[in-house]
């Protein structure tokens, strides 16, 4: 079967299986800055945006995204460019297997919270894991970031 | 030849605040890879993959032991789109380690590609390659496979002489004599002793004897194992994996495969985390044996379960330490007795059982007499091996606890209990000399440490004051604090070499390339900042490339906290040597000696200014322009350490534990440490506060948990709990002035030392709120509340 997806402003016709989750379609289709990390909707690297909100690709059915507005890192590539300045000001990028989910889910973050303190930061951002960085730096990223930013 | 760099810190320069003296040393680089990865770009083999490759899948052990009796692969091959098959019975009949360590390994040769026997949950059986993923999976489960089923070994404590023999089989062997006694469940075993300890344990006033119990723990690195392979124009082995070191795995495979080294080529891209994980072969093997049978390129990404069930845990270990001690405190005598789980392979036992006490006993040099010894066993979990602490951590969680336990018997603070005895600058061990890696060690006066400083700053920011180590803070909740201190290594002595090789190109940059395997520590961008100093240039002007056994000069890989001292060395000499041949070029062409070149920002001069020349310029002369004097200018050199200069650490923390539930929470983590020069602060503060989390989830959460038949519980990421970024309070990081005479610009390593105090520094201020010492980690609410239990049951009683 096939569905078509509105993928960082692109129309794509992609074939799938029923049971496929939407990551290993996207990879398959080169959109490999969606990671695949754990399988079980825990770590936070597959995370992409269905019509805007942040969700795990790795346990979402490719066919549900049928027809649907999908961005992934890519799609807001400028605005990562800038998130990722300050993250790596801090040496909080590590490995970066985690970063292009990790990233999409902080711009999420800047648009959805104002002014979030920093229980509220690390709540929102709970589900992306890492294992390199002990969070840190990436806190102190965001807060510098989110200062720069703010309108 | 061991070149100690005596002539890179100036005399004065010991106490000199680093950045004071340096151009992009100790200045906070960004990583130089940070922006691609966070878009996404295709860096890791996974997103490399050639679209045409075979999809690998494994068929892995259901029993924790047994004899395989049959496998018929007819039902899988008769798929649709499946290409091969392949059993034990396409193997050579070699016995390999998959330990990525030096040639020859210290750890036995005990396993087979694949076996007639399996000997964990996860064991792999057969490989199945197929042309999509789907159905490679699908035929996995079509392979029916007869096994005669046997009484497995799963508890550690009963595996030495146990009449389940583990490892029958003939054909394996140790490298060198390491203690291997297979019939007897020992995969390696080692003695040491320096004077008397049992006579100085009795003359000894006080004394105390601490068990503690760490467990198995994984390393989760957020990119799971994978790999790719294909056949090249020249149709050598090319395999693209996530590897922590390229140059073993390539010898590793090459035994494994019997395949001449030259017909194998091993690449590193980035890759998603190690920690020790991917100091082994794990999917290489696998991958490599379907390319060669059916020509085609494969690819194999584990799964989580997989990289759980069926790649290396850190070694469970018991640890039983025992001090003798002056009232005053000062000790004269430690005895460490380990008993290390191997687990089904012997990859790393002796080792990582040797560093428990090699780098923790000289913590403490003063003492009179010092002994260790111990097993490392066999048992038919999954096999340990690699991992960030390396040991280290297992031995110091027991020497520290036993440390805490002397300072309450005598009635003292426990930092001035270990200022009391700790090392210093200056001083030695004998230890060093003695304990190596797997054989003899190195002696070494140590030249910097900075564990007074570390402990200071410590205690200010953590707001210690022995008089008040536990309060309350509501009813039934306390607080509380602990504290330990920690040394690690800076690489393996007269073991492990690095090189490195640096080319000037046209435009008048650089081409550093390493052998060493940045696993996402942002090693690539350290080894840049190293070469642009010692060239005196910017860090854009050199482009780094690394780990490819084809293409870069040998390198041990990143392990033992390797990289910035022996592979940052050999940058180091590299670019020195480079250094002195571009203006020996220049001088030819000036026509001067070069005594009166001098080159600066970029520019060669004459000492009278009479000539210059950019180095832009000079780049299109030696190339292009200068006709018989043309040439590429590259210098290649090599380090090996002849010492390796521990970092220290001093670890304190405040936790809160609630008597009702058992919970304990972590509100404040401070870890002072001493690195030597940090070559890039940020990068070496982010390992730091990475190791304490790791640390810390050791000491409260991760846990690998069996069923009583060897499967394994724990098999993801909701069963096995890594810390996430609402679990702890506050992690504190800062690195002390410090500078390693025999180091690159003054350092030392960074990698690991973070880890090692969090699980003593825990049990410490758990002991100091209720008054109980627990040994069996990790310390969830469960045990506490039972700890208190029974204490208040005994005490009742």
């Amino acid at each position: 079967m096939t569905i078509t997806i509105y993928i960082n402003g692109k129309r794509e016709i992609l074939e799938c299986q029923p049971g496929d989750m939407l990551t290993e379609v996207l990879r398959k289709a080169g959109y490999v800055e969606v990671k695949k990390g754990c399988d079980t909707a825990s770590c936070g690297a597959c995370t992409v945006l269905i019509e805007d909100k942040p969700v795990l690709s790795c346990s979402y059915l490719a066919v549900r995204a049928d027809g649907k507005r999908i961005t992934t890192i890519q799609g807001v590539a400028e605005e990562a460019k800038k998130f990722a300045q300050f993250l790596t000001a801090e040496g909080a990028d590590q490995c970066g297997f985690c970063a292009p989910g990790f990233a999409l889910t902080v711009l999420s973050m800047k648009k959805e919270l104002r002014n979030p303190s920093e229980a509220e930061i690390r709540h929102y951002l709970s589900g992306n894991l890492c294992r390199c960085s002990g969070y840190e730096g990436q806190i102190r990223a965001i807060k510098k970031y989110l200062e720069a930013v703010h309108d | 030849m061991i070149d100690n760099f005596d002539s890179i810190p100036p005399a004065d320069s010991k106490t000199l605040k680093a950045t004071q003296k340096f151009n992009v040393i100790a200045h906070d680089i960004a990583k130089i890879d940070g922006e691609g990865l966070v878009l996404g770009r295709p860096a890791f083999a996974d997103d490399l993959a050639p679209a045409n490759a075979l999809y690998v899948k494994l068929v892995r052990s259901p029993h924790a032991f047994a004899r395989i009796i049959s496998i018929d692969p007819s039902e899988a091959l008769a798929l649709p789109g499946v290409a091969c098959v392949l059993t034990w019975k396409d193997c050579p009949r070699v016995p390999i380690t998959r330990a990525g360590q030096g040639n020859p390994e210290p750890s036995p040769h005990d396993r087979f590609i694949l076996d007639e026997y399996v000997r964990y949950v996860g064991d792999e059986v057969a490989v199945v390659a197929a042309e999509d993923e789907a159905t490679a999976e699908k035929a996995a489960m079509l392979v029916k496979v007869q096994y005669e089923v046997l009484q497995p070994v799963l508890d550690f404590e009963k595996a030495l002489d146990n009449p389940i023999v583990i490892h029958p089989e003939p054909e394996i062997h140790e490298m060198f004599p390491i203690g291997f006694e297979p019939k007897r469940n020992i995969a390696a075993a080692y003695n040491m002793e320096i004077g008397n300890v049992e006579q100085e344990l009795a003359k000894s006033p006080v004394q105390v004897e601490t068990t503690v119990h760490t467990q198995a723990q994984q390393h989760v690195a957020l990119e799971p194992h994978t790999a790719f392979s294909y056949i090249d124009i020249h149709g050598r082995l090319v395999i693209v994996t996530s590897t922590q070191n390229p140059w073993h795995t390539r010898r590793l495979l090459a035994l494994a495969l019997q395949m001449p080294l030259r017909q194998i080529r091993i690449i590193k891209p980035r890759i998603g985390g190690g920690f020790g994980g991917k100091q082994h072969i794990h999917i290489e093997p696998y991958v490599a044996m379907v390319t060669l049978k059916t020509g085609k390129p494969a690819r194999l990404a584990l799964t989580r379960r997989e990289v759980f069930e069926a790649t290396f845990t850190r070694h469970e270990m018991r640890v039983k330490v025992r001090l003798g001690a002056n009232s005053d405190g000062k000790l004269n005598a430690i005895d460490m007795q380990v008993l290390s789980n191997t687990g089904a392979y012997g990859e790393h036992a002796l080792t990582v059982f040797m560093v428990a006490g090699s780098k923790t006993l000289p913590l403490y040099n003063k003492v009179n007499a010092v002994r260790f010894g111990g097993h490392v066993v066999y048992t038919n979990k999954v096999s340990a091996g690699a991992f960030r602490g390396y040991g280290a951590i297992q031995g110091l969680t027991g020497l520290e606890s036993a440390m805490d336990e002397l300072a309450h018997k005598i009635g003292i603070d426990p930092v001035e209990l270990r200022r009391k005895n700790m090392i210093h600058e200056g001083e030695t061990s004998d230890v060093f000399r003695i304990m190596g890696e797997g054989t003899e060690g190195v002696a070494m006066t140590i030249e910097s440490c900075k564990l007074e400083e570390c402990i200071a700053r410590g205690k200010e920011l953590i707001g210690w004051n022995p008089d008040r180590l536990v309060w309350e803070v509501a009813p039934g909740k306390v607080r509380a604090m602990g504290m330990a201190i920690a040394m690690q290594g800076s690489g393996l002595p007269l073991i492990d070499m690095g090189s490195a090789r640096i080319e000037f190109q046209d435009g008048g940059f650089f081409k550093l390339h390493v052998g060493a395997t940045d696993l996402g520590t942002g090693s690539d961008t350290i080894l840049a900042q190293i070469a642009a100093e010692e060239l005196g240039v910017d860090v854009e002007s050199i482009v780094v490339y690394s780990s490819d056994t084809d293409n870069t000069p040998f390198d041990v890989g990143a392990y033992a906290s390797s990289t910035t001292y022996v592979s940052g060395s050999a940058v180091v000499k590299a670019a020195r040597s480079l250094k002195k041949k571009l203006i020996e070029a220049v001088a030819q062409k000036f026509g001067v000696d070069p005594a009166f070149v001098i080159f600066d920002n970029k520019t060669f001069k004459t000492l009278n200014g009479s000539k210059s020349l950019s180095l832009y310029d000079f780049s299109f002369d030696t190339l292009y322009h200068d006709g018989e004097r043309m040439k590429t200018i590259e210098a290649t050199e090599s380090f090996t350490g002849a010492k390796s200069p521990p970092p220290y650490l001093a670890g304190f923390v405040e936790i809160e534990l609630d008597k009702e539930t058992g919970k304990v929470e972590v509100i404040h983590y401070v870890s002072v440490a001493d690195v030597g020069t940090p070559i890039n602060p940020n990068l070496a503060t982010i390992q730091i506060e990475g190791a304490a989390l790791q640390g810390i989830g050791l000491a409260l959460y991760e846990d690998v948990r069996y069923s009583e038949r060897g499967h394994m519980l724990s098999h993801n990421l909701m069963t096995y709990a890594i810390p996430s970024r609402e679990d702890v309070g506050r992690i504190t990081v800062e690195l002390v002035d410090s500078y390693e005479p025999s180091g690159p610009f003054g350092a030392k390593s960074a990698g690991e030392i973070g880890i090692d105090t969090p699980p003593a520094a825990i049990s410490n201020a758990i002991r100091n709120a209720i008054g109980i010492r627990l040994t069996d980690y990790p310390f969830t609410p469960e045990r506490v509340l039972m700890a208190i239990d029974k204490a208040k049951t005994e005490g009742a009683n």
